[in-house]
């Protein structure tokens, strides 16, 4: 059961639970990132203060569980690091979903996002676990720019 | 089964897919029908035989491989001529798909280069299409309305997935409407006739995509009194790469060329070129020879089983579908839920869970096939209020125990998602 690796426990509670949705003010930079071919779209939001602290990762969106879920991880993973932190993890998230599955997850860097690995076998759904996280290295470059 | 004469089992030793394993053991339950069909040996083995034995140029080489490739390949044509009871076989265009049909059609208007009162098209002008069509039946025409000025209308959809046919929607400025047969989504088989007496009353010509209802019932042409019906041949049966336009005659005949090239001409000066009668004229280009032929035996094997009968045995499987997924708890069936105007296609949604995740689990646990997303109508599924279905269509080859499978499948997909 192929499956049965992808919809882990972890990602099934974040979709039914997600962590942090919703929009909030304030924010210094607001993205909306959609996935045409499955129509998944999120809307997300970043708060930076002092020192480059992400403040706040407020998010709206719809799509499938491993798109919402994503994003659920993201908010819990990125608030209270800075940017350059938060960064890092999303090069090294970007690297485990794009090494169809036969690439090793630093649970070091990734912490609950590891349980997305399975994902990675399914070229199909890479891009919904990508989603959010690609919305919010947009929207942390957007609000540098400010 | 209630039909004796059908016997499905029979139909599925023809098809040699249905004889593999998914990995890890699991087995093949093929619900993807309305998206492309399985093909059988009889289609399989003409088109590998022409490969082999007969493959060259057609209409234009003048060997024995070059006489047996045109025969076949305008043979292909007198198939689907009878399959669809065009009047002339000379209606029947070869295209690569019901999109380029579709295109094709499209294009025909608004050409200035054509001034044939029944194709010019401008400000004020109108073309009618439906909320419930596949991108392929709107896109072309919202060109065709930028290109030229012209207004795009529609159809709306019922609650229950019925076209809300308003006939005054149809004036003396529309020049064209252009309405699915069955669609891809809801299953629903459209009042065409009637849309039919009403466009021509207007002074309007009307197209027909009936990419998913000529592969499941008898379709006859002349009884539909359109001027246009496309449809594609990898849906019946047939190979990819290969589709129909058929239009009346004199209306083929006073349209302009589509694509220019090589075997669509008579002919050709520096400055200037005569084209070739129809159906050549439309047929630009080396075509795909060996496809257009796989499609001729795909219409043969259909006839020969009989599409009543594959009518018959869709409508059996329809209704148990339907009586089957009425069973499971927080399912929404976006379409009719009688038989009435209804072909063997069933969407719905699972509250709570998404189509994608749906579609994943069915094919990872069950082998089960379906299709999971807008099914390229998403205008549909906004005015239903949802990003996404899954969808199941049934086919010949299909048999009640493969629905049983998707339902056990569909209480698994609940549970995970409990």
């Amino acid at each position: 059961m192929i499956g049965e690796s992808m919809y882990q426990e972890l990602i099934l509670e974040h979709y039914k639970h997600p962590q942090g949705r919703g929009l909030r003010e304030p924010y210094d930079a607001e993205v909306h990132h959609v996935n045409p071919t499955c129509g998944d779209e999120i809307t997300l939001r970043v708060k930076v203060g002092d020192a480059g602290k992400i403040l706040d990762v407020s998010y709206e969106g719809q799509g499938c569980s491993i798109s919402q879920a994503a994003a659920s991880v993201l908010h819990e993973l990125t608030t209270g690091s800075t940017v350059e932190e938060t960064l890092s993890v999303v090069d090294e998230f970007t690297r485990l979903m794009q090494g169809r599955g036969k690439i090793e997850a630093d649970e070091e860097v990734l912490g609950d996002a590891v349980a997305f690995a399975g994902v990675a076998k399914f070229p199909a759904r890479v891009k919904c676990a990508l989603l959010s996280w690609m919305a919010y290295k947009d929207a942390v470059v957007r609000s540098a720019e400010r | 089964m209630t039909s004796t004469s059908f016997d499905v089992e029979k139909i599925r030793k023809d098809f040699p897919i249905f004889s593999r394993e998914l990995p890890d053991g699991r087995p093949l339950v093929y619900l993807d029908s309305g998206n492309s069909s399985q093909k059988p040996n009889q289609v399989i083995d003409v088109m590998r035989e022409h490969l082999a034995l007969h493959y060259s140029n057609v209409g234009r080489a003048m060997h024995v491989l070059g006489a047996e490739s045109t025969d076949a390949y305008e043979g292909a044509r007198d198939k689907i001529a009878g399959f669809i009871g065009a009047p002339s076989r000379d209606e029947v265009i070869f295209t690569k798909n019901a999109s380029e049909a579709l295109n094709l059609l499209a294009y025909s208007f608004g050409n200035p280069a054509n001034t044939d009162p029944r194709f010019t098209i401008g400000p004020g002008d109108e073309i009618v299409v439906s909320e419930m069509e596949h991108h392929s039946n709107i896109v072309p025409w919202q060109m065709l309305a930028q290109r030229t000025g012209a207004t795009l209308k529609w159809f709306g959809v019922t609650d229950e997935g019925r076209l809300d046919y308003d006939p005054a929607l149809i004036t003396e400025r529309t020049k064209i409407v252009s309405i699915t047969h069955q669609s891809n989504v809801l299953g629903t088989v459209n009042p065409v006739a009637a849309v039919a007496a009403r466009a021509h009353e207007a002074g309007a010509l009307i197209a027909v995509d009936a990419s998913q209802s000529v592969p499941h019932h008898p379709v006859n042409v002349a009884g539909l009194d359109a001027d246009f019906v496309v449809f594609t041949g990898h849906k019946m049966v047939g190979p990819s790469g290969i589709g129909v336009l058929w239009g009346r005659g004199e209306l083929l005949e006073a349209m302009p060329p589509f694509l220019g090239g090589g075997e669509m001409i008579e002919a050709v000066w520096m400055d200037r070129s005569t084209y070739a009668p129809i159906p050549h004229k439309f047929e630009a280009g080396t075509p795909p020879i060996v496809e257009a032929i796989g499609l001729g035996a795909a219409a043969d094997y259909l006839t020969e089983v009989g599409l009543d009968a594959v009518e018959a045995h869709e409508r059996t499987l329809t209704a148990y579908a339907l009586e089957a997924l009425r069973e499971v708890p927080r399912l929404r069936l976006i379409g009719p839920d009688t038989l009435e105007e209804r072909g063997a296609t069933v969407s719905f949604t699972l509250e709570g869970i998404h189509p994608h995740d749906v579609g994943q689990i069915l094919d990872d646990h069950f082998g089960v096939a379906v299709r999971v997303g807008h099914h390229c109508a998403r205008p549909l599924h906004l005015r239903f209020g949802i990003p996404a279905t899954t969808r199941a269509s049934f086919y010949l080859y299909n048999t009640t125990g493969e629905i049983d499978a998707l339902v056990r499948g569909l209480h698994h997909v609940q549970k995970v998602f409990a």
